[in-house]
C-alpha cells in the first residue's frame, strides 16, 4: 500500500536538484514526492532519518535480469542456484549465488536500495518470455531493450540507405516487443557468425549485405535521433573481449560526431571494461581505459557504463554469439549458443574472475579505471550483471571509487601484472559521495530519459533509499568499510511510496511497472508493410500476427509515447 | 467469420499457421495429431469428488484440504498447460512444501543434464529453416511424432539460403528404418544402445584421427567416414535428437557426447543441436520453474527452499520410495505412462487431477477438476520446442475453467487454510 510519508531530518544528497548533503525533509503522497503543504501531518507516517543519508532509489541501466539468456544460464548452472538466500515465508523462497531467481533479483535490489532495473538485451522474437520474467520480478520498475544490430530488416534498410524505413521499422519493433529503446550488439558480427565469422573491425563487411558495422551504427544513431526516442542507441561494440580493442571502441565513439541532443547523449556505449584493452595479444595486453576516458571526457554526446569485473563467479551471457564461442574455446568451458531466426544470436559461458589471474586482475582494474578517469557525468556504475559479476557488489565498487586506500589494500591481493599493465595503482582520484550517488541514480535515469527517476524533486516517483551513513561525518577515503557495508542493506527502501525494506529486511512486496516506448505516432507503418509480410512469409518460422507482445499481457505496463 | 486462425497445442512444433472452423468445430491445415486434439472429444463433464459431481468451488476446497493436510505432496505434469498456470503451480508447490516435477523427467530430462555438463549450441527453428544444408534426425522420427516439423522447419522448409528439399541433405540415424528414414538421403542404422560409441567415432574421424575398427555400433567405418565428411563439409548443420537417444543406454551421456561433437564441428563450420521436444509446452514446464525457483524439474520444497536432485525428486523416484502422501496431477497421465510400482503408490494416496480430458489417471483420482483446452477455449503462453514463446488463443467460449483460474483459486484457498 502507498504510505503518506514524512521523512524527517535526513541528510539529503540529490545531485539533479543541486542538493549536497543538506539536512531536509522529504514528503511522499500517492507514490510521488510532494510539497510539504500537500501532506496532512496528522495522517502521515514519520520516518526519523536524523543523521542518515537520504537519496533516490538506485537505477540499474544495464543488467541481464530476464529472458531466455539468464534462464538458460540458470538451467546450465544448478551449482549457481545451490546457495539458499531465503526460506519461504511471507516472501518467496530465494536462491542463487550470482545468477538469481526472479523473486531473488527483485528482493536483492530492494535490500540494496535500488528500485529500477533494465534488462539490457531482449531477443525480439523472445520478447514475450522476457516480459514473463520481468513480471516475475517483484519490488522494482523495469524495462527491456530489444536488440537491433543484426536484424535483417535493419541490415536491409542500412544497405538501401533508407532511413525512413529504418525509423519505421524501429518504431514497429519497439512497439511489438514492448521494448524501451535501441540496443545494438556487435553490429554485423553476429550475422557473420552464422557463417562462422565475426566483424571485429568497423569496416569488416557483413556477409551478403555489402555493408559494414560503421554504416549500421551510424544509421541506427540517425534513425534513433530522428525518432527522438527518450534513450539513445545503447551499443555493445564490435571486437569485444580482444586485446587492442580500445581503438575499435574509440573509433566507434567517433561515429557519434555530428549528432547532438539537448536532453541526453546520442550514443551510450555499454560495459566498456570489456572493450578497453590495449596490446596485441594476451601476453602484452594492457589497459586502454585512459585513452577511452580521454576521448569520452572530450565530447559531450557520449556516455558509458563500466561493466566492472568483480572477483568470483560470473556468467558471460551476451547477444555477441561469436565472442561467446571464442570465450568457450579460451576457457574450455560449457557453452550455450542460440541463433535466432533472422535477428541475431546469443551465447552463454560460465566464468570465474580470479584475483591472481593476470588477465582477470587487469579486467578488474580497467572497470575501476573507467569509473575513476571518466567525468562522473558520463559514466554509470554497472557490472553488466552477470557478465562482470553480481549487482549485489555495487557497494564494493562505490566504496572503491571513493577510496584510494581501499584500492591500495585490494591491489595487494591481486596479480602484480596489474602494476605494469594498468593505470589503477597510480590513480589518485577519489570520487565524492555525491558523485557516486550521481553515477547510480540521476545519471542513469537521465541517460534512459526517465524524468521521474533518480532524484527527489517534487513530482518524482517516491523511490527512496535511506542508508546508515551521515555524509557530513563520514570520511569516504578512510571509512570505506562502513561505506561498503551501509550500501548493502538500506535502512529503508521506499518504492512508489511504499516501505518495502526496513533495516535491510524485506517488509512488503510490491510490483513495479514495466516501461515501454511507443514511437509509432510519427511513422507510417505502410512504408514497411510489404517488407514485413515478405520477410515473415519467407524467413520467419512464426506468423506475423503471432509476433510480439500485447500490452494487456503485461502485469503493470506504462506506455511512454514519443514525439 | 467461422474460420479462425489458431495455434496448435499438441506437440512441440506448436504450429501457428493452422485454422479452426468454430461453427463446424472443424480443424483445418492441422496434421493428424493436432487434428485429434482439435476435434470433438470426450470430456470430463464436471468437477468430481470421489466420483460424485460437485461445483468447482467444492472441488477446489477439497483439493486445497488435501494439499494442506499432506506432509509432502507431489505436483506433477505441467507439459500440456500454459505458463501462467505453471507459474501458479510452482508457487503452490513452494507454499505446500511439496515436490514439483514435470513430464520431461520421463522424457527429455537427460538432455537437461547434458546442458548442465556441456551447455547446448542451438538455434531457433527459423534459423535452421533459413540456413541448414544438413539436417540429421538422430533417434527422432518427426514424420510420425512431429508431422509438420519437416515441412515447416527442417527437411523441406524453404528459407533464406535454402530454397527447398534439394538444397539440403537429410540424414537419419536410428535403430530401424522409420518413416522419416524413408524420406532421408542417408540412413544410418545403428545397433540399439550404441549411440555413444558412434558419436565418439565421429568425433575422432572429424578430428582427423583414425579409428582402429571396421565398424562401430553396427555402422561400417566407411559409412562413418562418409557421415563425418558430410558433417564437416556442411555450411550449417543440425542434429535433431529424440527419445531414441535420451531413453536408451547412456541417456544423458549420449547427449553430452553429441554436444561435444557439435562443439568440435563449430571449429570447422557452423553446427547446432536441438531436442525434438514432445508436448506443446513441455519447454515452459521447465523454463517457468527455472526463473521462479532456479531449476527445471525434480524440485523438492520440503525444507522451504528448492532443491534439485533428479535421482531423488523425479516423480517416479518419489512415488516408488512412497515419499509423497498426496498428488496433484495436471495435464498428464502418469497412471497410463508410469511403471507399475509408481502407479501402485498413486493408488494409495489422495490424488487430485486437473485435465480437460478423462484418462487413466481419472480412474484413481479422488478429486477431478476439468479444465478448458488451451489454444481453443483458453488463452495462454506456450514455448515451442526451440523456446520461442507463442500466445495460444481462445476462439470458443466454455463453461470450463482454465488451468490458470483453477490454480489461482486453489492457491488462494491454500493460503487461506494455512492461515497466512
Amino acid at each position: 500500500m502507498h504510505h503518506i510519508l514524512h521523512i524527517k531530518n535526513g541528510i539529503v544528497i540529490d545531485p539533479k536538484n543541486g542538493i549536497k548533503a543538506e539536512k531536509m525533509d522529504i514528503f511522499v503522497k500517492e507514490g510521488k514526492i510532494v510539497e510539504e503543504s500537500e501532506i496532512d501531518k496528522s495522517q502521515c507516517k514519520v520516518i526519523d532519518a536524523s543523521n542518515k543519508l537520504v537519496v533516490a532509489g538506485g537505477v540499474d541501466m544495464h543488467a541481464h535480469i530476464a529472458g531466455s539468456k539468464i534462464n538458460t544460464g540458470r538451467t546450465m548452472r544448478p551449482e549457481e542456484m545451490r546457495m539458499v538466500r531465503q526460506i519461504a515465508n511471507k516472501f518467496r523462497a530465494t536462491v542463487g549465488r550470482v545468477l538469481l531467481t526472479s523473486p531473488a533479483i527483485g528482493y536483492e535490489y530492494a535490500k540494496m536500495g535500488y528500485t529500477t532495473s533494465f534488462e539490457a538485451a531482449q531477443p525480439p522474437i523472445g520478447a514475450l518470455h522476457t516480459h514473463e520474467e520481468l513480471d516475475a520480478i517483484p519490488m522494482v520498475d523495469k524495462a527491456a531493450l530489444p536488440v537491433f544490430g543484426n536484424w535483417h530488416f535493419v541490415l536491409k534498410y542500412v544497405a538501401e540507405k533508407d532511413i525512413e524505413k529504418l525509423k519505421t521499422f524501429i518504431a514497429w519493433a519497439i512497439e511489438r516487443t514492448k521494448g524501451f529503446g535501441v540496443k545494438v550488439v556487435n553490429p554485423g558480427g553476429v550475422e557473420a557468425w552464422m557463417y562462422g565469422k565475426n566483424c571485429r573491425n568497423l569496416d569488416d563487411e557483413v556477409p551478403n549485405f555489402g555493408i559494414t558495422p560503421r554504416e549500421i551504427i551510424t544509421s541506427l544513431i540517425k534513425a534513433t535521433e530522428e525518432l527522438n526516442l527518450c534513450h539513445s542507441v545503447h551499443l555493445h561494440c564490435n571486437n569485444l573481449g580482444n586485446p587492442g580493442n580500445f581503438e575499435t571502441t574509440i573509433e566507434t565513439m567517433k561515429l557519434a560526431n555530428g549528432f547532438s541532443n539537448d536532453k541526453r547523449q546520442v550514443l551510450h556505449v555499454t560495459h566498456v571494461q570489456f572493450n578497453a584493452y590495449a596490446g596485441s595479444s594476451w601476453r602484452d595486453v594492457g589497459s586502454g581505459a585512459a585513452e577511452i576516458a580521454k576521448y569520452v571526457n572530450s565530447v559531450d554526446n557520449i556516455t558509458i557504463d563500466m561493466g566492472a569485473a568483480i572477483f568470483g563467479h560470473a556468467t558471460a551471457m551476451t547477444g555477441d554469439a561469436p565472442f561467446q564461442f571464442t570465450l568457450h574455446k579460451l576457457l574450455n568451458a560449457r557453452w550455450c549458443n542460440k541463433d535466432s531466426e533472422i535477428e541475431g544470436g546469443a551465447g552463454i559461458v560460465p566464468i570465474m574472475y580470479l584475483p591472481k589471474n593476470p588477465v582477470h586482475a587487469l579486467q578488474w582494474a580497467i572497470g575501476l579505471e573507467l569509473g575513476l578517469l571518466i567525468d562522473s557525468d558520463k559514466v554509470v556504475l554497472t557490472t553488466d550483471f552477470p557478465n562482470g559479476g553480481p549487482f549485489t557488489e555495487y557497494p564494493y565498487v562505490m566504496a572503491m571509487l571513493m577510496s584510494k586506500k581501499m584500492r591500495e589494500k585490494e591491489l595487494e591481493k591481486v596479480s602484480p601484472f596489474v602494476q605494469k599493465a594498468a593505470n589503477l595503482p597510480s590513480i589518485e582520484t577519489e570520487k565524492s559521495l555525491e558523485e557516486v550517488i550521481h553515477m547510480t541514480r540521476d545519471l542513469p535515469a537521465k541517460i534512459l530519459g526517465l524524468e521521474n527517476k533518480g532524484h527527489l524533486g517534487v513530482g518524482a516517483d517516491a523511490d527512496i533509499a535511506i542508508y546508515n551513513l551521515n555524509p557530513n561525518e563520514i570520511d569516504t577515503s578512510n571509512d570505506y568499510e562502513l561505506i561498503n557495508k551501509a550500501f548493502r542493506n538500506a535502512l529503508y527502501t521506499i518504492k512508489g511510496g511504499t516501505i518495502i525494506v526496513k533495516d535491510g529486511q524485506l517488509v512488503e512486496e510490491v510490483w513495479g511497472t514495466t516501461y515501454w516506448v511507443d514511437a509509432t505516432k510519427n511513422v507510417d507503418m505502410k512504408a514497411i508493410e510489404d517488407d514485413l509480410n515478405e520477410y515473415f512469409d519467407l524467413y520467419y518460422s512464426i506468423e506475423k500476427e503471432n509476433y510480439g507482445v500485447e500490452e494487456a499481457w503485461i502485469k503493470n505496463p506504462t506506455r511512454l509515447v514519443m514525439g | 467469420m467461422a474460420t479462425k486462425k489458431v495455434i496448435c497445442t499438441f506437440c512441440g512444433s506448436v504450429c501457428d499457421d493452422v485454422e479452426f472452423d468454430v461453427e463446424e468445430f472443424k480443424p483445418k491445415k492441422f496434421c493428424k495429431l493436432g487434428r485429434s486434439k482439435f476435434s470433438k472429444k470426450e470430456r470430463i463433464k464436471a468437477p468430481m469428488i470421489d466420483g460424485k459431481e460437485v461445483s468447482y468451488e467444492e472441488a477446489i476446497q477439497k483439493a486445497a484440504e488435501i494439499l494442506v493436510n499432506a506432509k509432502k505432496p507431489l505436483l506433477y505434469g505441467w507439459a500440456s498447460t500454459a505458463n501462467e498456470a505453471i507459474r501458479l503451480g510452482v508457487i503452490l508447490t513452494e507454499k505446500v512444501r511439496g515436490v514439483y516435477d514435470q513430464c520431461a523427467s520421463v522424457c527429455h530430462a537427460p538432455g537437461t543434464l547434458a546442458v548442465i555438463e556441456e551447455g547446448i549450441p542451438g538455434a531457433s527453428l527459423g534459423a535452421i529453416k533459413n540456413r541448414a544444408d544438413l539436417v540429421i534426425f538422430w533417434g527422432s522420427n518427426p514424420m510420425e511424432a512431429h508431422p509438420r516439423h519437416p515441412l515447416r522447419y527442417s527437411m523441406s522448409a524453404k528459407g533464406l539460403l535454402i530454397k527447398g528439399r534439394n538444397d539440403r541433405k537429410v540424414v537419419v540415424v536410428d535403430v530401424r528404418k522409420t518413416k522419416t528414414a524413408k524420406k532421408a538421403d542417408v540412413f544410418v542404422q545403428i545397433k540399439p544402445g550404441y549411440d555413444y560409441p558412434v558419436i565418439s567415432a565421429l568425433r575422432a574421424l572429424i578430428k582427423g584421427e583414425d579409428i582402429d575398427v571396421d565398424e562401430v555400433g553396427g555402422v561400417s567405418k566407411e559409412q562413418l567416414k562418409e557421415l563425418a565428411e558430410m558433417m564437416k563439409n556442411a555450411k550449417y548443420g543440425v542434429i535433431f535428437y529424440g527419445l531414441g537417444v535420451t531413453q536408451s543406454r547412456g541417456r544423458d551421456r549420449n547427449i553430452e557426447n553429441a554436444v561435444k561433437l557439435i562443439q568440435l564441428l563449430n571449429r570447422y563450420t557452423r553446427f547446432v543441436i536441438w531436442p525434438m521436444r514432445g508436448h506443446y509446452n513441455v519447454v515452459g514446464s521447465g523454463e517457468v520453474p527455472a526463473w521462479e525457483v532456479g531449476y527445471q524439474y525434480a524440485i523438492d520444497f520440503s525444507r522451504g527452499y528448492p532443491r534439485f536432485s533428479p535421482a531423488e525428486f523425479s516423480a517416479n523416484e518419489v512415488l516408488q520410495r512412497e515419499d509423497c502422501d498426496a498428488a496433484l496431477v495436471i495435464a498428464a497421465d502418469p497412471v497410463a505412462h508410469f511403471p507399475k510400482e509408481s502407479v501402485k503408490h498413486l493408488k494409495k494416496i489422495p490424488v487430485i487431477q486437473i485435465d480437460p480430458f478423462p484418462n487413466m489417471t481419472t480412474l484413481v483420482a479422488n478429486v477431478v477438476i476439468p479444465s478448458a483446452v488451451y489454444g481453443l477455449e483458453a488463452e495462454g503462453t506456450a514455448y515451442r520446442m526451440d523456446g520461442i514463446p507463442l500466445r495460444v488463443k481462445k476462439v470458443i467460449d466454455t463453461e470450463y475453467w482454465s488451468d490458470e483460474k483453477i490454480l489461482e483459486e486453489l492457491l488462494k484457498k491454500v493460503v487461506e487454510l494455512r492461515g497466512e
